[in-house]
């Protein structure tokens, strides 16, 4: 399973990152795939990205909301949100843990041999109050004079956007390098803390500050895919917690199994040698002895 | 009812897209795609 995640990591991150003419064609991919957005954290103007960031997609439309009412059109990212809520009601979290480039990069800086540190558990409410504040009141309450906003948690935030983005164009293009200025830098810091993070905790980005993960994660309980724990199977040898990347303790009655921080990984499926966690796909079940259509692990 | 969320869900997201494309928000998003974001880069 873990051999297949990985895979699956890899083979997205090159799909997202696919455009390697930039350095002799224009300096990001203009193509139709561009109308998708991928379901992962990928900035669409990072040189090779091939497909939009859903988050930048969102706040751009957000902070055009007031000039496009004004104009007679409703703007408000049904269409981003609606990609992103198909996915979410599928598999829930799952793009997280097994699409998402920015993920696999956090996973890679973990496995540096590096002393850890354990994540405070009050950050996991980061991710929603950069989704509220950051990614959607901002853009739509502050405007300049013309109505327009500012995608906030790009400009202020993303470390995706200034490493995928930032750092490649500034280094092919002298234009852009002149132009930047004390924003590149603070972000560049930004960008550095939060490496640095990643070595000693693990996947500190998806449990303290990624908006997306805070949508897909809304649809963990109620997805098509779920996970399901079996009580009465486990032997409480914490093999979960100790492999699970965004440390939740479902073993002890602590965390929902399904809970937001779940990014579907699927580890604990794998490790647990009791078989107490199953994953299943169907209609919500009520009763885990009605069960039906349950793969066991 | 709970146990069909999942569909309800799902349905309402698909017209959600739908709208979102019927609205024209397609083309904007590919717009703002193709255009190098300045403040993503850290300059604007």
């Amino acid at each position: 399973m873990e051999r297949l995640r990985r895979k699956s990591q890899y083979i997205f991150t090159l799909l997202a990152n696919a455009y390697w003419l930039f350095p002799w064609r224009s300096p990001i991919y203009q193509g139709p795939l561009k109308k998708i957005c991928f379901p992962g954290l990928n900035c669409h103007s990072c040189p090779a990205a091939t497909m939009s960031c859903p988050i930048g997609a969102l706040q751009n439309l957000l902070a055009t909301l007031r000039p496009s009412l004004q104009m007679g059109q409703i703007h408000f990212g049904a269409y981003v949100l609606g990609s992103l809520g198909l996915i979410g009601s599928i598999g829930g979290r799952m793009p997280c843990g097994w699409i998402c480039p920015f993920g696999l990069l956090q996973k890679w800086l973990f496995l540096l041999p590096v002393p850890k540190l354990s994540f405070w558990r009050p950050f996991r409410m980061g991710p929603y109050l950069f989704l509220v504040v950051f990614v959607v009141l901002l853009p739509i309450l502050v405007v300049d004079p013309l109505g327009y906003g500012s995608t906030w948690f790009c400009k202020y935030v993303c470390p995706a956007g200034t490493l995928e983005a930032g750092i490649p164009l500034l280094s092919l293009d002298q234009g852009l390098r002149c132009a930047a200025g004390w924003l590149f830098a603070y972000k560049f810091i930004v960008l550095i803390l939060l490496l640095i993070w990643c070595t000693v905790t693990s996947r500190p980005f998806c449990r303290a500050i990624c908006p997306l993960g805070a949508i897909y994660g809304l649809f963990n309980r109620i997805s098509w895919l779920r996970l399901r724990f079996h009580p009465d199977r486990c032997v409480q040898c914490k093999a979960c917690l100790t492999i699970c990347p965004t440390g939740i303790s479902f073993y002890n009655g602590l965390d929902d199994l399904n809970s937001a921080a779940c990014i579907r990984c699927l580890r604990c499926l794998s490790i647990c040698p009791a078989n107490a966690v199953s994953l299943e796909f169907g209609p919500v079940q009520e009763d885990i002895g009605k069960a039906v259509n349950t793969i066991e692990s | 009812m709970r146990r069909y969320l999942p569909l309800f869900v799902t349905i309402a997201f698909i017209v959600l897209l739908a709208l979102g494309i019927w609205s024209g928000e397609v083309p904007v998003v590919w717009h703002k795609a193709i255009t190098i974001c300045l403040s993503c880069i850290g300059i604007g």
